[in-house]
């Protein structure tokens, strides 16, 4: 659907983007993954026809983004950064007109505007001026106007920024319901938000891109490991000895709990819970639970924003912030579009 | 022609919910009203015609001014509030932008214009003056607020602060006005090319005798069809940036 072929992208003689080159296929969910200043915002404001490459060419559906942009923005919802909203409209009016932007008639309208208050659930203040709302509600409306003419292919730039943890959950749940019947592009720097929501990542990291791939082919290639707690009934010796016979498994630590129970966390690079638990039972230990603590994005992601390809082991969420603010700070001086 | 008449409703819409149009409205139509009282009426006994010319001098500035504050907000403010970005991704022309924008602020601007007419036709109670001279001169004054509407919507779209917009409408329109000036010191037939440039010494004073020309029509036309044009050229070039 979208072909992206050694696009760059200068502000001046800051270079935001350089040499991308990827493609991405309908109904696909994308993950957009970098530090602030990585050039996630401006790829997607490429993507969106906002803004002309420098030199390379982007082509959605065959159709080149710089001749024909007004054929490509009929299928495209874009949610920006700051949500595109007139203060002084109503919730309800503001849909209307943004349909109306997109070309529907007003039976198609009517029709779909209840549809989408629901989805985004906003028929509380459908009638409500958006300059009363919260920054929660708002950036709602911001998806709202994105996904009321039913693009095929919407662009979200960071749609979790500021929103509050239970605000956090409903809008994840909502991009996954969208899922499927649209090609949907998402950029953030939190990976828990691509880790649940998105079938591929492209790691962005100043302006070029770092990696892709889907979370399994990441961890493969670059190293990241995932780190798994069992929980079981045996003795201790006998669960690492079954365990350390499991290809991918690099270490493992046990923590004797009462009750003859035995808590074991397993530092392992790719997906091993299948054969892991397999491996528990075939050994004659009582598999009590079994569950990913952290995947191996974190340390992907550490690893590919400091600039290296191996095997540093990050897997602690702490040490993930720890870097990501290290990366933060020396990236500070970038422009953001 | 759809999607002009959209951002048209729209801005309408907008004018009629947000203050600052009204307060616009209000304080040129209040300035009108003194100009007339004490500049064109005046104290000492006049003939109508006269009274009437001056007050066209008077409202002609005003005009000017309203054209010049309502601009300001057309393009910059959607640029400033990130508004723009879903004019920008909808399949919508920059020029049909443009457009509506500008028929939705001349048709405010063209009621606060028509809003006083009734300061004319107050003439009638104690003199007479023909109709024919208070439409040429209101003509006049909808092509004059017109033209300068379209300078400052092309002020506009080149800022995103309304008020450094609102500056630079000011500017443009000033050294305009400062050619017919430069003119006065400079030797034919230069001078009147130079002096050609001035919307409101130049081109608006017949109107103001009520003289309607049509070299003068077809200078406030070109004038705006230019700024819309370039308005439209700076909104596209905006992809480059």
């Amino acid at each position: 659907m979208i072909k992206v072929e050694h696009v760059t992208k200068y502000y001046g003689a800051f270079p935001a983007v350089r040499d991308l080159d990827f493609q991405i296929q309908e109904g696909e969910c994308i993950g957009f993954l970098g530090l602030n200043g990585a050039g996630k915002s401006t790829t997607l404001r490429l993507l969106s026809c906002l803004l002309l490459p420098t030199s390379g060419r982007v082509t959605i559906r065959g159709i080149d983004a710089e001749d024909q942009p007004h054929e490509i923005r009929k299928f495209i919802g874009f949610l920006p950064d700051t949500p595109p909203l007139y203060q002084e409209m109503t919730v309800a009016q503001f849909l209307r007109f943004a349909g109306q932007l997109r070309q529907m008639s007003s039976g198609q309208i009517e029709k779909r505007l209840p549809e989408v208050l629901d989805i985004c659930a906003l028929a509380d203040v459908a009638d409500q001026d958006i300059g009363t709302l919260s920054h929660g509600y708002r950036q709602r409306v911001g998806i709202a106007q994105a996904i009321i003419h039913n693009p095929a292919l919407l662009i979200l730039d960071e749609p979790i920024q500021g929103l509050d943890p239970v605000q956090i959950v409903e809008m994840r749940e909502m991009i996954r319901n969208l899922r499927g019947s649209h090609t949907i592009l998402l950029s953030t720097h939190i990976l828990s938000e691509i880790e649940q929501t998105c079938d591929r990542i492209l790691v962005l990291n100043k302006g070029r891109i770092a990696a892709q791939g889907s979370e399994v082919e990441l961890a493969s290639s670059y190293g990241g490991e995932s780190v798994l707690e069992v929980e079981l009934r045996g003795e201790e010796g006998a669960a690492k000895a079954a365990l350390q016979k499991l290809e991918g498994v690099s270490r493992l630590e046990a923590q004797v709990l009462k009750d003859g129970l035995l808590r074991l966390r397993v530092f392992a690079k790719g997906d091993l819970n299948e054969a892991l638990s397999r491996a528990l039972v075939e050994a004659g230990l009582g598999l009590r639970s079994l569950q990913t603590v952290s995947s191996g994005l974190e340390s992907i992601f550490v690893n590919l924003t400091r600039g290296q390809g191996g095997t540093t082991p990050a897997t602690s969420s702490a040490g993930a912030a720890a870097s990501t603010t290290q990366g933060k700070s020396a990236t500070e001086g970038e422009a953001k579009p | 022609m759809k999607n002009t008449l959209l951002i048209v409703r729209r801005e309408l819409w907008s004018y009629a919910r947000t203050p600052s149009g009204y307060i616009i409205a209000a304080s040129i139509l209040l300035i009108n009203g003194l100009l007339f009282n004490t500049r064109a009426v005046g104290s000492t006994p006049q003939f109508s015609s006269e009274v009437l010319q001056q007050f066209l001098i008077d409202a002609g500035g005003t005009t000017m001014l309203a054209a010049v504050l309502f601009s300001m907000r057309l393009l910059a403010e959607e640029r400033s509030q990130g508004t723009q970005v879903l004019l920008f991704t909808s399949p919508i022309r920059e020029g049909e932008i443009v457009f509506g924008k500008y028929l939705a602020s001349l048709a405010f601007l063209s009621l606060v214009v028509l809003l006083s007419l009734y300061l004319p036709s107050l003439i009638f109670i104690r003199g007479k003056v023909s109709w024919g001279h208070i439409a040429a001169g209101y003509l006049g004054m909808l092509l004059l607020g017109a033209s300068t509407l379209s300078i400052g919507l092309f002020a506009s779209s080149l800022v995103k602060n309304p008020f450094l917009a609102v500056l630079l409408a000011a500017v443009f329109v000033t050294v305009l006005e400062l050619c017919w000036w430069i003119a006065q010191i400079t030797d034919a037939p230069l001078s009147s090319v130079i002096a050609y440039a001035a919307p409101y010494m130049k081109h608006f004073h017949p109107f103001r005798r009520g003289l309607v020309q049509l070299s003068d029509i077809a200078f406030y036309a070109s004038t705006i069809y230019l700024s819309l044009l370039a308005a439209t050229k700076v909104l596209q070039s905006q992809r480059w940036q």
